[in-house]
């Protein structure tokens, strides 16, 4: 066994620490090369390439940005917000969908690549929380379909960090990457179509 | 080479979208999925490189908050109206309440003064650095992201401490506060203000004055005095244009009077002079903020509600107010009515003055309930100040406004 | 100079102009009618009230007015910016029109959009009258106004199966 960078770290039997790096790289060789099949691997590696596009939607977004900051840094899951929807695969919704942003919403969504993931934040995304009699207000779930919700107004950034983690945890346990590969599509999730169109309201 | 109406009506009868457009000038559109914090979306038209006409789209976080209030009781009203700035929550619902109080003929006790003229301040830094982060993020200079995020949760761990959350406080009711503040908290504020002290040089040098800071920043989105007077913008944007205006000095509200405290005035206008004032604020802010836990400390026995309100509580409420400092409010004061009338208030919050016009018509809910936020109002700037300037310097003069989207939809 | 004091100077200044000149908490408050509002807009601002901080627009079903107020403030004039004046006229709510400040208060330009658009108030001569916020079908509801109800429901009421 190699004596990586930090050598002290790895003294216990089955655990891998990141300051090892020639163990720890040695270990994921052999789980990936020996013991995964294919399609694990393209779930296993999907998990490390989470890039949310930058759409910040309403308030959450202080939370969001809070999330990948030195504090709770979030990068350290493989996760880094990102500009163009064309180089993501995943969306944060942060809090409430309006009638104006649902369009935006649908649209960067649907410019995303596949495979793509939606985590929907705060109580808002799931039910309008506090403005759930707004006259402006729609419902995410109804636009773009949720993987992983998450209670809270906000939700402090340890809560969306753990969603980032069960997102994670969800695509390997139920082969999204590898299904749509596969398939064509993800398999566990009805792409919905929204019942009216999102953008009705434009004016050019 | 011209296509000719019968064609044009052709293409629309197949269900193509058809329109003319200025041939001189292309149009495009940024946001509202964009680099930045930003929830709302500029249609620019260029001649060139050159801005000649930006159009700001607002709305896209419209949350009906005047109309919803009108069905929601008066101290439930706090939690709607301070998600519209969450990180800046304390200034925000303060003259609210200071209207609400305005009509009951209420004065809150001193001691309350003190504690949200303490939030407010925390609440004022932790904002200011958000939008400084924010800055950094508009013109690609991540350090001042990460320093000021990071900063920031000095000030948000000490509000959490203090009230319960880390943004969302409702911690304002008509006459006091909800919370007393913990034993220990004046060394905490007192390590933090001595932290944040040392760490202003550290923004000077790395942000301020940076060479290549300065070059985007000096001489960007100039607004001259008269022409800040007459767009009605405030806040830094104002004060960085050489007005020398702020609510907390024109009308003093809660014990803002009794402080000692400056008003950084800086007279360019540009983007630069608005990042200045906001750092000298910060400073300003943590003078404010040792001289009130200064009074807190010394003041220790005085009630958070005022001395007739107390008596009035029944046992339970009064040992739960001894054991742990909570205010636990009375079943009567959610369905409480509120005599007629219409009161106004103002205060100071991070991004300018705000504006609050409270109806009443005697019942348990406002009749009316307007609100101006400082982002609503500065708003026009990028109408009126973008035009001329180059399409790389939008970036600049949206984040040195701070414009917080959430905040001007409501 | 304090509230009652200002009152009393803006009384004597507009004279017959205003309707009525009375202090309110917080400001003075002005009504004048639709004919005289840019005559009393413009004495305003040669007082010293250089900025308007907000439009407020108020329904009143019952009596069938819109009131429309200007809160008026100084940036420049130190003495004045401790003061507000609220300078309102009362509009017939089934044809609410009236002239524009555009002209006197450059600041009003978004404020009005959001009035018209809330309301339904139309200012004539505005240079750009479109809706700000909300998206155009829903402005056409005027949904501030008092008769455009929300729904009231309890959480647990109205949750469509295909919530999964």
């Amino acid at each position: 066994m190699g004596v990586g960078v930090g050598g002290a770290c790895a003294k216990g039997e089955g655990k891998v620490y990141a300051g090892n790096l020639n163990v720890a790289a040695k270990r994921a060789r052999d789980i990936i090369l020996g013991k995964l099949k294919l399609g694990e691997v393209v779930d296993w590696a999907t998990t490390f390439s989470l890039w949310p596009v930058h759409l910040v939607t309403s308030c959450c977004g202080a939370e969001f940005a809070a999330t990948w900051s030195p504090r709770f840094d979030a990068e350290q899951y493989g996760a880094l917000p990102w500009i163009s929807p064309r180089q993501t695969n995943f969306i944060i919704i942060e809090g409430t969908v309006t009638r104006k942003m649902a369009c935006a919403l649908r649209i960067t969504y649907e410019q995303m690549a596949h495979p793509k993931f939606v985590i929907a934040m705060g109580a808002c995304a799931l039910d309008g929380g506090l403005f759930y009699n707004s006259y402006n207000v729609v419902k995410p779930w109804e636009i773009v379909p949720v993987d992983v919700y998450i209670a809270g107004c906000p939700p402090p950034p340890e809560a969306l960090a753990r969603a980032i983690l069960d997102l994670r945890k969800k695509i390997r346990e139920k082969k999204m990457a590898s299904n749509w590969l596969r398939e064509g599509w993800r398999g566990d999730v009805e792409y919905p179509m929204p019942k009216e169109d999102p953008c009705k309201w434009w004016q050019p | 080479m011209s296509i000719s109406e019968g064609t044009l009506g052709e293409l629309r009868s197949k269900g193509v979208e058809v329109r003319r457009i200025d041939k001189e000038y292309y149009e495009i559109f940024i946001g509202p999925q964009h680099p930045g914090s930003g929830h709302m979306r500029f249609r620019v038209k260029l001649d060139g490189d050159i801005i000649v006409d930006a159009d700001p789209d607002i709305g896209y976080v419209h949350r009906t908050m005047e109309k919803l209030s009108e069905g929601r009781e008066w101290l439930k009203i706090t939690p709607l109206v301070e998600r519209m700035t969450i990180i800046d929550a304390c200034n925000i619902t303060l003259p609210y309440i200071n209207a609400l109080e305005k009509l009951m003929d209420k004065r809150p006790s001193t001691r309350a003064s003190y504690l949200r003229v303490l939030l407010c301040e925390m609440n004022r830094i932790a904002s200011h650095l958000y939008g400084f982060g924010i800055f950094g993020v508009f013109i690609g200079h991540s350090t001042a992201y990460m320093w000021g995020f990071g900063d920031r949760e000095v000030f948000v761990e000490l509000s959490e401490i203090l009230t319960g959350t880390r943004l969302t406080y409702t911690y304002h009711i008509p006459g006091g506060v909800r919370r007393d503040m913990p034993q220990d908290f004046p060394q905490m504020v007192r390590r933090a203000v001595r932290y944040m002290r040392s760490r202003m040089p550290e923004y000077e040098k790395i942000f301020l004055n940076n060479p290549v800071i300065v070059t985007r920043l000096k001489d960007v989105g100039v607004i001259t005095k008269n022409r800040a007077a007459e767009l009605g913008v405030v806040g830094p944007t104002l004060r960085g244009s050489g007005i020398r205006y702020d609510v907390r000095l024109a009308e003093p509200y809660e014990v803002y009077g009794e402080i000692d405290f400056e008003v950084p005035v800086f007279e360019d206008g540009d983007a630069l002079a608005r990042t200045w004032v906001r750092v000298e604020e910060i400073k300003q802010s943590l003078n404010i903020m040792e001289q009130a836990i200064d009074w807190l400390e010394r003041h220790r026995d005085e009630p958070v509600i005022p001395k007739e309100d107390y008596d009035k509580l029944p046992k339970l409420h009064k040992e739960v107010y001894e054991k742990s400092g909570r205010v636990k409010l009375l079943p009567a004061q959610i369905s409480m009515k509120v005599p007629p009338g219409k009161a106004v208030a103002r205060g100071e919050a991070g991004r300018g003055e705000i504006f609050y016009y409270v109806e009443s018509d005697g019942g348990t809910m406002p009749y009316r309930l307007r609100v101006v936020t400082p982002s609503a109002r500065n708003a026009i700037v990028f109408k009126r100040i973008l035009p001329g300037h180059r399409l790389m310097d939008l970036p600049t003069v949206y984040g040195s406004i701070d414009y917080f989207a959430p905040e001007a939809d409501r | 100079m304090s509230l009652p004091e200002l009152g009393e100077e803006i009384r004597v200044r507009l004279g017959v102009l205003a309707r009525e000149v009375k202090v309110a908490k917080g400001f003075v408050e002005v009504v004048t009618g639709r004919e005289t509002l840019r005559e009393v807009a413009k004495t305003l601002k040669e007082m010293g009230f250089d900025h308007v901080k907000s439009v407020t627009a108020v329904d009143y079903p019952k009596e069938g007015k819109i009131r429309v107020t200007y809160h008026a403030s100084s940036f420049l004039n130190e003495e004045l910016s401790r003061f507000m004046v609220g300078l309102s006229v009362d509009l017939p709510r089934d044809k609410p029109v009236v002239e524009t400040l555009y002209p006197i208060w450059n600041s009003v330009e978004f404020m009005e959009r959001e009035v018209y658009e809330f309301f339904g108030v139309i200012f004539e001569g505005h240079p750009d009258l479109r809706p700000l916020l909300l998206a155009p079908d829903l402005a056409e509801k005027k949904v501030m106004r008092k008769d455009f109800v929300v729904r009231e429901e309890s959480i647990y009421e109205g949750v469509p199966h295909e919530y999964k």
